[in-house]
Protein backbone atom coordinates (compact mmCIF):
# COMPACT_ATOMS: atom_id res chain seq x y z
CA UNK A 1 0.00 0.00 0.00
CA UNK A 2 1.41 3.37 -0.93
CA UNK A 3 1.84 6.13 1.64
CA UNK A 4 -1.11 8.49 2.15
CA UNK A 5 -0.71 11.60 0.04
CA UNK A 6 0.49 14.77 1.65
CA UNK A 7 -1.43 17.92 2.55
CA UNK A 8 0.17 20.96 4.14
CA UNK A 9 -0.86 23.09 7.10
CA UNK A 10 0.57 26.41 8.27
CA UNK A 11 -0.09 27.21 11.90
CA UNK A 12 -0.58 30.92 12.42
CA UNK A 13 -1.32 31.06 16.10
CA UNK A 14 -2.74 34.13 17.71
CA UNK A 15 -1.42 37.43 18.92
CA UNK A 16 2.15 37.04 20.04
CA UNK A 17 2.63 38.19 23.60
CA UNK A 18 6.38 38.61 23.23
CA UNK A 19 6.21 40.29 19.79
CA UNK A 20 3.28 42.50 20.80
CA UNK A 21 1.77 41.92 17.36
CA UNK A 22 0.35 39.27 15.05
CA UNK A 23 3.29 37.09 14.05
CA UNK A 24 1.64 35.91 10.85
CA UNK A 25 1.64 39.47 9.51
CA UNK A 26 5.34 40.21 10.14
CA UNK A 27 6.94 41.15 6.84
CA UNK A 28 10.12 39.62 5.38
CA UNK A 29 11.32 40.84 2.02
CA UNK A 30 7.92 42.34 1.17
CA UNK A 31 5.89 39.28 2.23
CA UNK A 32 4.07 38.43 5.42
CA UNK A 33 5.39 35.45 7.36
CA UNK A 34 2.19 33.64 6.49
CA UNK A 35 2.55 34.39 2.76
CA UNK A 36 6.15 33.28 2.83
CA UNK A 37 5.32 30.03 4.66
CA UNK A 38 2.51 29.24 2.18
CA UNK A 39 4.85 29.92 -0.75
CA UNK A 40 7.33 27.45 0.68
CA UNK A 41 4.78 24.80 1.51
CA UNK A 42 2.40 24.85 -1.45
CA UNK A 43 4.84 23.46 -4.08
CA UNK A 44 5.70 20.51 -1.82
CA UNK A 45 2.18 19.26 -1.07
CA UNK A 46 -1.03 18.35 -2.85
CA UNK A 47 -3.02 21.07 -1.06
CA UNK A 48 -1.98 23.70 1.45
CA UNK A 49 -4.18 25.15 4.20
CA UNK A 50 -3.89 27.79 6.85
CA UNK A 51 -4.87 26.76 10.34
CA UNK A 52 -7.04 29.33 12.08
CA UNK A 53 -8.88 29.74 15.33
CA UNK A 54 -12.65 29.78 14.84
CA UNK A 55 -12.67 33.54 15.46
CA UNK A 56 -10.02 34.13 12.76
CA UNK A 57 -11.92 32.54 9.86
CA UNK A 58 -12.79 35.92 8.36
CA UNK A 59 -9.52 37.65 9.14
CA UNK A 60 -8.43 38.96 5.69
CA UNK A 61 -4.74 37.92 5.66
CA UNK A 62 -5.78 34.36 6.52
CA UNK A 63 -9.01 34.02 4.56
CA UNK A 64 -7.08 34.67 1.33
CA UNK A 65 -6.03 31.00 1.66
CA UNK A 66 -7.89 27.75 2.21
CA UNK A 67 -8.40 27.54 5.94
CA UNK A 68 -9.13 24.88 8.52
CA UNK A 69 -10.67 26.15 11.73
CA UNK A 70 -9.82 24.67 15.13
CA UNK A 71 -12.45 22.33 16.57
CA UNK A 72 -11.26 22.97 20.09
CA UNK A 73 -10.21 26.30 21.54
CA UNK A 74 -7.33 27.38 23.75
CA UNK A 75 -5.20 24.30 23.13
CA UNK A 76 -2.45 25.95 21.11
CA UNK A 77 -0.86 24.35 18.03
CA UNK A 78 -2.12 20.85 18.73
CA UNK A 79 -5.67 22.09 18.02
CA UNK A 80 -4.65 22.99 14.46
CA UNK A 81 -3.09 19.60 13.80
CA UNK A 82 -6.12 17.92 15.39
CA UNK A 83 -8.57 19.85 13.20
CA UNK A 84 -6.63 19.12 10.00
CA UNK A 85 -6.49 15.38 10.68
CA UNK A 86 -10.22 15.37 11.41
CA UNK A 87 -11.00 17.35 8.25
CA UNK A 88 -9.01 14.98 6.00
CA UNK A 89 -8.29 11.81 8.02
CA UNK A 90 -6.91 9.90 5.02
CA UNK A 91 -4.09 12.39 4.38
CA UNK A 92 -0.74 12.90 5.99
CA UNK A 93 -0.05 16.50 7.05
CA UNK A 94 3.13 18.47 6.66
CA UNK A 95 2.68 20.94 9.49
CA UNK A 96 4.65 24.20 9.64
CA UNK A 97 4.74 27.04 12.09
CA UNK A 98 4.56 30.38 10.31
CA UNK A 99 7.38 31.92 12.36
CA UNK A 100 10.33 30.06 10.81
CA UNK A 101 12.06 32.78 8.80
CA UNK A 102 15.09 30.59 7.98
CA UNK A 103 13.12 27.63 6.69
CA UNK A 104 14.19 26.74 3.16
CA UNK A 105 12.76 24.46 0.46
CA UNK A 106 15.67 22.02 0.89
CA UNK A 107 14.67 21.41 4.51
CA UNK A 108 11.10 20.60 3.46
CA UNK A 109 12.24 18.39 0.60
CA UNK A 110 14.61 16.52 2.91
CA UNK A 111 11.78 15.92 5.38
CA UNK A 112 9.47 14.63 2.65
CA UNK A 113 12.18 12.48 1.07
CA UNK A 114 12.86 10.80 4.42
CA UNK A 115 9.24 10.50 5.48
CA UNK A 116 8.44 7.18 7.12
CA UNK A 117 4.69 6.62 6.75
CA UNK A 118 4.86 3.50 8.93
CA UNK A 119 5.51 5.74 11.93
CA UNK A 120 3.27 8.26 13.68
CA UNK A 121 5.27 11.15 12.33
CA UNK A 122 8.53 12.24 10.69
CA UNK A 123 10.26 15.15 12.37
CA UNK A 124 13.57 16.91 12.78
CA UNK A 125 15.64 16.58 15.90
CA UNK A 126 15.99 19.90 17.70
CA UNK A 127 19.47 21.38 17.76
CA UNK A 128 18.77 22.68 21.23
CA UNK A 129 17.47 19.70 23.16
CA UNK A 130 17.53 16.73 20.76
CA UNK A 131 13.73 16.33 21.00
CA UNK A 132 11.41 16.18 17.96
CA UNK A 133 10.44 19.55 16.46
CA UNK A 134 6.66 19.30 16.02
CA UNK A 135 6.23 22.50 14.02
CA UNK A 136 7.99 21.36 10.86
CA UNK A 137 6.94 17.74 10.78
CA UNK A 138 4.80 15.25 8.90
CA UNK A 139 1.90 13.77 10.86
CA UNK A 140 0.55 10.52 9.44
CA UNK A 141 -3.15 9.58 9.59
CA UNK A 142 -2.26 7.04 12.27
CA UNK A 143 -1.32 9.93 14.60
CA UNK A 144 -4.97 11.01 14.92
CA UNK A 145 -6.02 8.56 17.67
CA UNK A 146 -2.90 9.44 19.63
CA UNK A 147 -3.63 13.17 19.32
CA UNK A 148 -7.26 12.59 20.31
CA UNK A 149 -6.15 10.60 23.32
CA UNK A 150 -3.56 13.18 24.31
CA UNK A 151 -6.13 15.99 24.15
CA UNK A 152 -8.52 13.80 26.14
CA UNK A 153 -5.87 13.58 28.85
CA UNK A 154 -5.38 17.36 28.76
CA UNK A 155 -1.86 16.95 27.37
CA UNK A 156 -1.51 19.67 24.76
CA UNK A 157 2.19 19.83 24.07
CA UNK A 158 2.89 18.44 20.59
CA UNK A 159 6.58 18.14 21.35
CA UNK A 160 6.04 15.89 24.34
CA UNK A 161 3.45 13.93 22.35
CA UNK A 162 6.01 13.26 19.63
CA UNK A 163 8.78 12.46 22.07
CA UNK A 164 6.58 9.74 23.60
CA UNK A 165 5.58 8.32 20.21
CA UNK A 166 7.09 6.25 17.41
CA UNK A 167 8.58 9.04 15.31
CA UNK A 168 11.16 9.00 12.51
CA UNK A 169 13.75 11.56 13.65
CA UNK A 170 16.01 13.33 11.16
CA UNK A 171 19.03 15.58 11.55
CA UNK A 172 18.60 19.03 10.05
CA UNK A 173 20.53 19.50 6.82
CA UNK A 174 20.66 23.24 7.52
CA UNK A 175 21.27 23.80 11.22
CA UNK A 176 19.34 27.04 11.58
CA UNK A 177 16.42 26.22 9.34
CA UNK A 178 14.05 25.89 12.28
CA UNK A 179 15.31 28.80 14.40
CA UNK A 180 12.18 30.70 15.23
CA UNK A 181 11.56 34.17 16.45
CA UNK A 182 9.66 35.32 19.48
CA UNK A 183 11.02 38.73 20.30
CA UNK A 184 11.45 41.98 18.44
CA UNK A 185 15.21 41.60 18.65
CA UNK A 186 15.14 38.14 17.10
CA UNK A 187 12.91 39.48 14.35
CA UNK A 188 15.35 42.30 13.57
CA UNK A 189 18.24 39.83 13.45
CA UNK A 190 16.31 37.53 11.14
CA UNK A 191 15.32 40.32 8.77
CA UNK A 192 18.91 41.50 8.67
CA UNK A 193 20.27 38.00 8.01
CA UNK A 194 17.70 37.38 5.26
CA UNK A 195 18.33 40.73 3.62
CA UNK A 196 22.08 40.12 3.71
CA UNK A 197 22.62 43.35 5.62
CA UNK A 198 25.40 43.05 8.18
CA UNK A 199 24.72 44.13 11.72
CA UNK A 200 27.37 45.00 14.24
CA UNK A 201 28.59 41.93 16.08
CA UNK A 202 26.91 41.41 19.40
CA UNK A 203 25.38 38.45 21.10
CA UNK A 204 22.41 37.12 19.19
CA UNK A 205 23.16 39.21 16.11
CA UNK A 206 23.89 37.85 12.69
CA UNK A 207 27.41 38.09 11.31
CA UNK A 208 28.58 38.18 7.75
CA UNK A 209 31.70 36.02 7.53
CA UNK A 210 33.83 34.96 4.63
CA UNK A 211 34.97 31.37 4.77
CA UNK A 212 37.69 29.77 2.67
CA UNK A 213 38.09 26.03 2.27
CA UNK A 214 41.25 24.07 1.53
CA UNK A 215 42.18 20.50 0.66
CA UNK A 216 39.72 17.86 1.89
CA UNK A 217 37.31 20.48 3.26
CA UNK A 218 37.29 22.29 -0.11
CA UNK A 219 36.39 19.08 -1.89
CA UNK A 220 33.69 18.15 0.61
CA UNK A 221 32.15 21.63 0.70
CA UNK A 222 32.27 21.72 -3.11
CA UNK A 223 33.65 25.28 -3.10
CA UNK A 224 36.80 27.23 -2.23
CA UNK A 225 35.02 30.05 -0.47
CA UNK A 226 31.65 31.42 0.51
CA UNK A 227 30.06 34.28 2.39
CA UNK A 228 28.02 33.05 5.34
CA UNK A 229 25.34 34.95 7.21
CA UNK A 230 25.25 33.32 10.57
CA UNK A 231 24.44 33.69 14.22
CA UNK A 232 27.42 31.49 15.09
CA UNK A 233 29.36 33.47 17.68
CA UNK A 234 32.63 31.53 17.65
CA UNK A 235 34.66 29.55 15.10
CA UNK A 236 33.56 26.38 16.87
CA UNK A 237 29.87 27.21 16.41
CA UNK A 238 30.52 28.20 12.81
CA UNK A 239 32.33 24.93 12.09
CA UNK A 240 29.51 22.91 13.63
CA UNK A 241 27.00 24.74 11.43
CA UNK A 242 29.04 24.38 8.23
CA UNK A 243 29.93 20.79 9.03
CA UNK A 244 26.24 19.87 9.12
CA UNK A 245 25.39 22.00 6.09
CA UNK A 246 28.14 20.59 3.86
CA UNK A 247 28.59 17.15 5.39
CA UNK A 248 32.22 17.77 6.32
CA UNK A 249 33.84 14.62 7.67
CA UNK A 250 36.65 16.11 9.74
CA UNK A 251 36.01 16.34 13.46
CA UNK A 252 36.91 19.75 14.92
CA UNK A 253 39.43 18.17 17.33
CA UNK A 254 41.69 17.56 14.33
CA UNK A 255 41.47 21.05 12.92
CA UNK A 256 42.96 24.42 13.70
CA UNK A 257 41.23 27.63 12.83
CA UNK A 258 42.59 30.81 11.29
CA UNK A 259 40.78 34.13 11.66
CA UNK A 260 41.85 37.03 9.45
CA UNK A 261 44.90 35.10 8.19
CA UNK A 262 46.29 34.27 11.63
CA UNK A 263 45.87 31.23 13.87
CA UNK A 264 42.82 31.82 16.04
CA UNK A 265 41.01 30.50 19.06
CA UNK A 266 38.01 28.19 18.62
CA UNK A 267 36.13 29.94 21.42
CA UNK A 268 37.03 33.57 20.72
CA UNK A 269 34.10 35.70 19.54
CA UNK A 270 33.84 36.34 15.81
CA UNK A 271 33.23 39.84 14.51
CA UNK A 272 31.19 40.89 11.52
CA UNK A 273 33.35 40.79 8.39
CA UNK A 274 35.90 38.30 9.76
CA UNK A 275 37.48 35.84 7.36
CA UNK A 276 37.69 32.30 8.67
CA UNK A 277 39.66 29.27 7.48
CA UNK A 278 39.38 25.83 9.01
CA UNK A 279 42.74 24.12 8.68
CA UNK A 280 42.76 20.35 8.13
CA UNK A 281 45.76 18.39 9.44
CA UNK A 282 48.74 19.69 7.48
CA UNK A 283 51.17 17.59 5.43
CA UNK A 284 53.90 19.77 3.98
CA UNK A 285 57.45 18.60 3.36
CA UNK B 1 68.05 37.40 6.59
CA UNK B 2 65.39 34.68 6.75
CA UNK B 3 63.11 33.79 3.91
CA UNK B 4 60.28 31.36 3.29
CA UNK B 5 58.56 31.10 -0.10
CA UNK B 6 55.97 29.10 -2.02
CA UNK B 7 56.39 28.25 -5.70
CA UNK B 8 54.10 26.83 -8.36
CA UNK B 9 57.08 26.15 -10.65
CA UNK B 10 60.12 23.93 -10.23
CA UNK B 11 62.45 24.88 -7.38
CA UNK B 12 65.97 26.02 -8.35
CA UNK B 13 68.42 24.76 -5.69
CA UNK B 14 71.41 26.38 -7.36
CA UNK B 15 69.84 29.82 -7.08
CA UNK B 16 68.54 29.21 -3.56
CA UNK B 17 72.00 28.09 -2.46
CA UNK B 18 73.57 31.30 -3.77
CA UNK B 19 71.39 33.31 -1.38
CA UNK B 20 73.13 31.65 1.57
CA UNK B 21 76.74 32.45 0.68
CA UNK B 22 78.40 34.74 3.20
CA UNK B 23 82.07 35.44 4.07
CA UNK B 24 81.47 34.60 7.77
CA UNK B 25 80.07 31.14 6.94
CA UNK B 26 82.29 28.08 6.99
CA UNK B 27 79.44 25.53 6.98
CA UNK B 28 76.47 25.08 4.71
CA UNK B 29 73.84 22.32 4.84
CA UNK B 30 70.74 21.74 2.74
CA UNK B 31 67.83 19.36 2.92
CA UNK B 32 65.80 18.38 -0.13
CA UNK B 33 62.41 16.67 0.15
CA UNK B 34 61.53 14.64 -2.96
CA UNK B 35 58.30 13.08 -4.12
CA UNK B 36 58.43 9.37 -3.26
CA UNK B 37 56.57 6.64 -5.13
CA UNK B 38 55.10 4.92 -2.08
CA UNK B 39 53.38 5.88 1.16
CA UNK B 40 51.63 3.86 3.81
CA UNK B 41 52.04 0.66 1.78
CA UNK B 42 50.54 2.12 -1.41
CA UNK B 43 52.10 3.00 -4.74
CA UNK B 44 51.95 6.74 -5.35
CA UNK B 45 51.86 8.01 -8.93
CA UNK B 46 51.89 11.76 -8.33
CA UNK B 47 50.79 14.32 -5.82
CA UNK B 48 49.47 17.79 -5.34
CA UNK B 49 50.27 20.41 -2.73
CA UNK B 50 47.86 23.14 -1.72
CA UNK B 51 48.64 26.00 0.67
CA UNK B 52 46.75 28.69 2.55
CA UNK B 53 49.26 31.20 1.34
CA UNK B 54 49.06 34.22 3.69
CA UNK B 55 49.28 32.08 6.82
CA UNK B 56 51.79 29.64 5.30
CA UNK B 57 54.13 32.54 4.56
CA UNK B 58 53.78 33.93 8.09
CA UNK B 59 54.21 30.61 9.85
CA UNK B 60 57.14 29.64 7.59
CA UNK B 61 58.83 32.94 8.34
CA UNK B 62 58.28 32.44 12.07
CA UNK B 63 59.96 29.02 11.90
CA UNK B 64 62.97 30.51 10.17
CA UNK B 65 63.24 33.28 12.78
CA UNK B 66 63.07 30.67 15.55
CA UNK B 67 65.84 28.62 13.91
CA UNK B 68 68.00 31.67 13.46
CA UNK B 69 67.67 32.61 17.15
CA UNK B 70 67.99 29.06 18.43
CA UNK B 71 71.08 28.01 16.46
CA UNK B 72 72.86 31.30 15.79
CA UNK B 73 72.55 30.84 12.08
CA UNK B 74 73.83 33.42 9.62
CA UNK B 75 71.51 32.72 6.69
CA UNK B 76 68.46 30.53 6.15
CA UNK B 77 66.16 29.74 3.29
CA UNK B 78 63.15 27.49 2.79
CA UNK B 79 61.18 27.07 -0.43
CA UNK B 80 58.11 24.84 -0.80
CA UNK B 81 56.24 23.73 -3.90
CA UNK B 82 52.49 23.99 -4.48
CA UNK B 83 50.49 22.44 -7.34
CA UNK B 84 50.98 19.08 -9.07
CA UNK B 85 54.27 17.21 -8.70
CA UNK B 86 55.65 14.06 -10.31
CA UNK B 87 57.66 11.30 -8.65
CA UNK B 88 61.25 12.41 -8.02
CA UNK B 89 60.49 16.12 -8.17
CA UNK B 90 61.76 18.49 -5.54
CA UNK B 91 58.94 19.34 -3.10
CA UNK B 92 60.76 21.32 -0.45
CA UNK B 93 64.22 22.83 -0.10
CA UNK B 94 65.83 23.98 3.15
CA UNK B 95 69.28 25.54 3.40
CA UNK B 96 71.31 27.02 6.25
CA UNK B 97 74.73 28.59 6.40
CA UNK B 98 76.63 29.29 9.64
CA UNK B 99 80.10 29.72 11.07
CA UNK B 100 80.29 25.95 11.68
CA UNK B 101 78.63 22.81 10.27
CA UNK B 102 76.84 21.76 13.50
CA UNK B 103 74.44 24.71 13.58
CA UNK B 104 73.76 24.40 9.87
CA UNK B 105 72.76 20.73 10.17
CA UNK B 106 70.69 21.37 13.29
CA UNK B 107 68.86 24.30 11.73
CA UNK B 108 67.92 22.29 8.60
CA UNK B 109 66.53 19.50 10.72
CA UNK B 110 64.57 21.88 12.93
CA UNK B 111 63.09 23.76 9.98
CA UNK B 112 61.90 20.76 7.99
CA UNK B 113 60.38 19.15 11.10
CA UNK B 114 58.50 22.30 12.06
CA UNK B 115 57.37 23.06 8.51
CA UNK B 116 55.83 19.60 8.23
CA UNK B 117 53.81 20.08 11.41
CA UNK B 118 52.88 23.74 11.43
CA UNK B 119 52.69 25.34 8.00
CA UNK B 120 49.21 25.15 6.38
CA UNK B 121 50.20 23.10 3.35
CA UNK B 122 48.27 20.00 2.35
CA UNK B 123 49.29 17.03 0.24
CA UNK B 124 47.01 14.93 -1.90
CA UNK B 125 48.39 11.63 -3.14
CA UNK B 126 47.15 9.84 -6.25
CA UNK B 127 47.58 6.08 -6.06
CA UNK B 128 48.17 3.36 -8.60
CA UNK B 129 44.74 1.83 -7.90
CA UNK B 130 42.99 5.03 -9.03
CA UNK B 131 42.22 6.14 -5.48
CA UNK B 132 43.50 9.38 -3.98
CA UNK B 133 43.63 10.89 -0.54
CA UNK B 134 44.68 13.87 1.55
CA UNK B 135 47.59 12.81 3.74
CA UNK B 136 46.80 12.89 7.50
CA UNK B 137 43.14 13.78 6.86
CA UNK B 138 41.37 10.64 5.81
CA UNK B 139 41.08 9.15 9.28
CA UNK B 140 40.11 12.28 11.13
CA UNK B 141 36.35 11.90 11.25
CA UNK B 142 34.59 11.57 14.57
CA UNK B 143 35.11 8.30 16.33
CA UNK B 144 38.37 7.34 14.65
CA UNK B 145 40.75 9.36 16.78
CA UNK B 146 42.71 6.30 17.87
CA UNK B 147 43.63 5.59 14.26
CA UNK B 148 45.26 8.96 13.92
CA UNK B 149 49.04 8.88 13.88
CA UNK B 150 49.73 12.48 14.74
CA UNK B 151 48.68 14.53 17.75
CA UNK B 152 45.75 16.92 17.41
CA UNK B 153 46.81 20.27 16.08
CA UNK B 154 46.53 22.46 19.09
CA UNK B 155 48.01 25.92 19.35
CA UNK B 156 51.69 25.91 20.19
Amino acid sequence: MSAPSLYGLVLTGGQSRRMQRDKAALPYGGKSQLGRAMDLLAPQVERAFVSVRSDQVHEPSRSAFDTIADLKSDLGPIAGIHAALHAHPDRAWLVLACDLPFLDPATLRHLIAHRDSARIATAYRSNFDGLPEPLCAIFEPRSLPIIDESIGQAQHCPRSLLSRSDVALLDLPNARALDNINTGEEYAAAVSALDGAPRSASNGASRRLSVRYFALLREQAGRSSEVVHTQAATPRELYDELRRRHGLSLAPEFLRVAVNDEFGDWRAPLADGDSVVFLPPVAGG
Amino acid sequence: MARFSLHDTELQPQLLRQELQHPACGGYAAFEGWVRDFNDGRTVLRLEYEAFEPLAMREGERILVEAQQRFGIERLRCAHRVGPLAIGQLAVWVGASAAHRGEAFDACRYIIDEVKHRVPIWKKEYYEDGDSGWVNCERCATGSQAAHDQPPLTAR
